[in-house]
Formats: structure tokens, C-alpha cells, sequence
């Protein structure tokens, strides 16, 4: 389907639901109109692809993921969150909506054969391993492989 | 409305954006080269949605319907 060479990076550097959700939405019509798409994951957007067990070695890295331990259906609003509060709020009215939940849109990409790269370097600085993250993670970079594919992409985001 | 007779139909009624477009993308590959799917959204967003997949696709929309509340598409795949 589509050009051969159609592509289209996203960075992901939000770890927020609003923000991932407009990211995955994003991915997962941009794969579906044929495009080469990649995801790649940075600082908070770790965030979405992490499993949700406890990380860190250190003490900061310990207490970050104490704060956050991440999972893609545990990311709350950038605002209104409240505690908690606004998350279920927002779960509630994406399904009233009959809108698909963040955790269906990565599942969705996945099966789109979206590309998901996580970034090396802002996972040793928040003591997060490849292990943390969720195996469909197909690899681990830096910022040169991101923008390689970025380079060849007609559509790059920064979210 | 069987004017096409297509060969398979996909049910995104009350589905939201993107998932019409999302779901015709993988139904579409299920279908032979040539032949027709039909797709049933209710969501006003998929009128434009579909057009545009279609013309970034290369698949050929060969006609998009309104009827009551359901919007329907015939689209060809053409690859």
C-alpha cells in the first residue's frame, strides 16, 4: 500500500495520556495509510512503553519510579489529573465516546508493524533497563538512528 | 445498494476516528486485488477520512453513501 517510500517519525517525548494518546493516534492512521511509521521513545514517553514494575538502582531512580512506574494504562492527564481522579474521568469519557483506549492503540500499532524505538540515553539517566520496557520495543538507540529515519521521513513529530 | 457486489463488508459503525480508517487499512489487505469492500461508519469524520486514505492509498473509493445515519464505501483495491 502506498508509496514505498512513505514514512513517518514520531518522538515521543510526553509521557502524559492526552499527549500519548494524540501520538498513538497519529501512528496508527499514519501506518494505516501505508506509511513506514516509527515511534521513537524519549524521557517521560518512556513512560508508555514501560511494563509497570518498579525500576531504579539508585535512590532517585527508585523514588522516580515510585512517583511514575509507567504502563501505558497508567499514564494520567497533563491536566486535570487530580490524584487519579482526572484519569478515570477521562477513561470514562473516551469510552462513553466508544473512542479506542491507549492500551488497544499501542496493541493497534503493534499489529501495524509500527516501529518502536526507546531512547538509551534517557533510560540510564531515569535507571531504566530494556528489561522494564514491553518486548515489542525492538530496539534500543540514540538520537542519530531517530534521525536517520527522521531523514527520510516526509512527516516527523515531536510530542 | 449491491451495485458493487463487494466482496466482503466491515462493520465500523459507532466507532470513532481513527479506528474506520485503522480497520479498512487491515480488512482492505483481506480482500483480492480488484475486488470491493464495503465499509459502514458512523462517524461524520470517516467522509473525509476515507477520501483522503483512499487517495494516499491509491485505492479507489467508487462511491461513499449516506443513508440515515450510516455512511457507506465502496472502495477497490487496486494493489
Amino acid at each position: 500500500m502506498g508509496e514505498d517510500n512513505e514514512k513517518c517519525t514520531i518522538v515521543v517525548f510526553s509521557g502524559e495520556m492526552d499527549k500519548v494518546f494524540a501520538a498513538f493516534i497519529i501512528a496508527t492512521t499514519a501506518a494505516a495509510m501505508g506509511m513506514e511509521t516509527t515511534m521513537f521513545f524519549t524521557f517521560w514517553g518512556l513512560k508508555a512503553v514501560q511494563k509497570g514494575n518498579p525500576t531504579g538502582t539508585g535512590l532517585f531512580g527508585k523514588m522516580l519510579s515510585m512517583i511514575n512506574r509507567g504502563g501505558i494504562d497508567r499514564l494520567g492527564p497533563s491536566k486535570f489529573n487530580f490524584g487519579g481522579a482526572g484519569r478515570w474521568m477521562f477513561k470514562k469519557m473516551m469510552k462513553d465516546q466508544n473512542v479506542t483506549s491507549l492500551p488497544e492503540l499501542l496493541q493497534m500499532a503493534i499489529d501495524l508493524d509500527v516501529k518502536l524505538l526507546a531512547c538509551l540515553m534517557s533510560m540510564d539517566v531515569m535507571e531504566i533497563t530494556q528489561d522494564d520496557l514491553i518486548p515489542e520495543v525492538s530496539d534500543v538507540v540514540g538520537a542519530a538512528t531517530m534521525l536517520a529515519e527522521a531523514q527520510e521521513s516526509k512527516i516527523q513529530f515531536f510530542i | 445498494m449491491s451495485e458493487f457486489s463487494p466482496e466482503k463488508t466491515l462493520d465500523a459503525t459507532g466507532l470513532k476516528c481513527p479506528m474506520p480508517v485503522v480497520k479498512t487499512s487491515k480488512e482492505i489487505k483481506s480482500i483480492s486485488v480488484g475486488a470491493v469492500l464495503e465499509v459502514l461508519a458512523t462517524d461524520p469524520g470517516s467522509m473525509a477520512d476515507i477520501m483522503a486514505w483512499t487517495k494516499s492509498t491509491g485505492n479507489e473509493l467508487l462511491k461513499s453513501a449516506k443513508d440515515g445515519d450510516v455512511f457507506k464505501f465502496y472502495i477497490r483495491r487496486v494493489k
